[in-house]
């Protein structure tokens, strides 16, 4: 239930990069969050559509990029992905493991809607 | 005109920038920081104070204690012990950020200290996410708790230096598991150090002491 304050990062760092390329508003935010990290992306657009009033980014839509968790047996090699709890290789039963992927939690990119009077400005 | 921005940042980034800053605090004052998470109920406030009454005497702790709500039980009883203690009130908030962690640290007498202990608030989710600057993050798992923690709550032990696995002492009542939890906190953090002991016997706690002695006295 830690998602309020997450939540909040996301604005925080979506409006710098709005406000950085002189955004008149935000539509889109695509967000990736791998299913390791422990975050429900319900309560993240439950809390957004209560953070974001107000701003520029009021309306914007979020877009959840969800991310598998998977695994590689360094044993023998087989990538397997996690679907429920975590289970030793399938296929040789070792847990010698690394995690490849599903830990992600990271603001993607945005889709902005510029200031018309400066459209033709990049900002480097 | 609709233009795309990339971001691709961690969500977690200004958390994590200033539990840098923190660290370098600590760093200058020559402080070990722990950041003690666990369950509510696995024994958090007893293991801080067996722990102690077990410091060598160069050993100079101060705490901060995470609570959800005004209420001074565990502060209190640290407070008793003689310890230095900061009690962060988080207004419900699940876990303590690193942006709490620095207005504490300017309420300790961080000139005497050499260690400190940071009680995170209850909880195997939120704490996980959230870096406080502290140096190591140390779990205490318990027996009654069930030996299927790491399976059911994979975040928190990824991040860990230490593994506490707290009473032993009622092992022989409790179906536990040990190889089946050893199996799933080796997935997630192969090798990861642990002491299995008691905070209500104090069996156990020699080794605990002596890596916790070794890492303060190294800074």
């Amino acid at each position: 239930m830690h998602e309020l304050p997450v939540t909040e990062s996301i604005l925080k760092m979506v409006l710098e990069s709005a406000q950085k390329n002189q955004a008149k508003s935000v539509t889109d935010i695509t967000l990736t969050i791998g299913s390791l990290s422990s975050i429900v992306d319900d309560s993240v657009q439950f809390y957004w559509d209560f953070v974001s009033k107000g701003t520029i980014c009021e309306n914007a839509k979020l877009h959840f990029n969800r991310v598998v968790a998977t695994l590689k047996c360094l044993d023998c090699g087989t990538t397997y992905s996690l679907i429920e709890e975590l289970t030793p290789c399938p296929s040789c039963g070792s847990i010698n493991i690394i995690i490849l992927s599903g830990e992600e939690f990271q603001v993607d990119h945005i889709e902005i809607v510029k200031e018309e009077t400066n459209s033709d400005e990049t900002t480097r | 005109m609709k233009q795309r921005v990339e971001i691709v940042k961690r969500i977690m980034d200004s958390n994590d920038r200033l539990a840098q800053n923190n660290q370098a605090i600590l760093d200058q004052h020559h402080i070990f920081g722990i950041n003690l998470m666990a369950s509510p109920g696995a024994g958090k406030t007893s293991f801080i104070l067996e722990t102690i009454k077990r410091l060598p005497a160069e050993i100079k702790l101060g705490v901060i204690e995470g609570d959800t709500a005004p209420v001074t039980i565990d502060s209190d009883k640290i407070a008793a012990a003689g310890i230095p203690t900061v009690q962060i009130n988080t207004g419900g908030e699940c876990h303590l950020d690193a942006n709490m962690i620095e207005m504490a640290l300017v309420e300790l007498p961080l000139e005497e200290l050499n260690l400190i202990i940071v009680e995170n608030v209850g909880n195997l989710i939120c704490p996980a996410a959230f870096r406080l600057g502290t140096h190591a993050n140390v779990l205490i798992a318990s027996i009654p708790e069930g030996d299927d923690k790491p399976y059911k709550y994979p975040n928190i032990y990824r991040g860990l230096d230490v593994l506490i696995i707290n009473k032993i002492d009622l092992s022989p009542y409790i179906e536990f598991r040990m190889d089946y939890f050893q199996q799933g906190v080796e997935m997630l953090n192969p090798g990861l150090q642990t002491f299995a002991l008691s905070a209500k016997t104090g069996g156990g706690f020699d080794a605990w002491i002596a890596w916790l002695t070794r890492k303060v006295t190294a800074k």
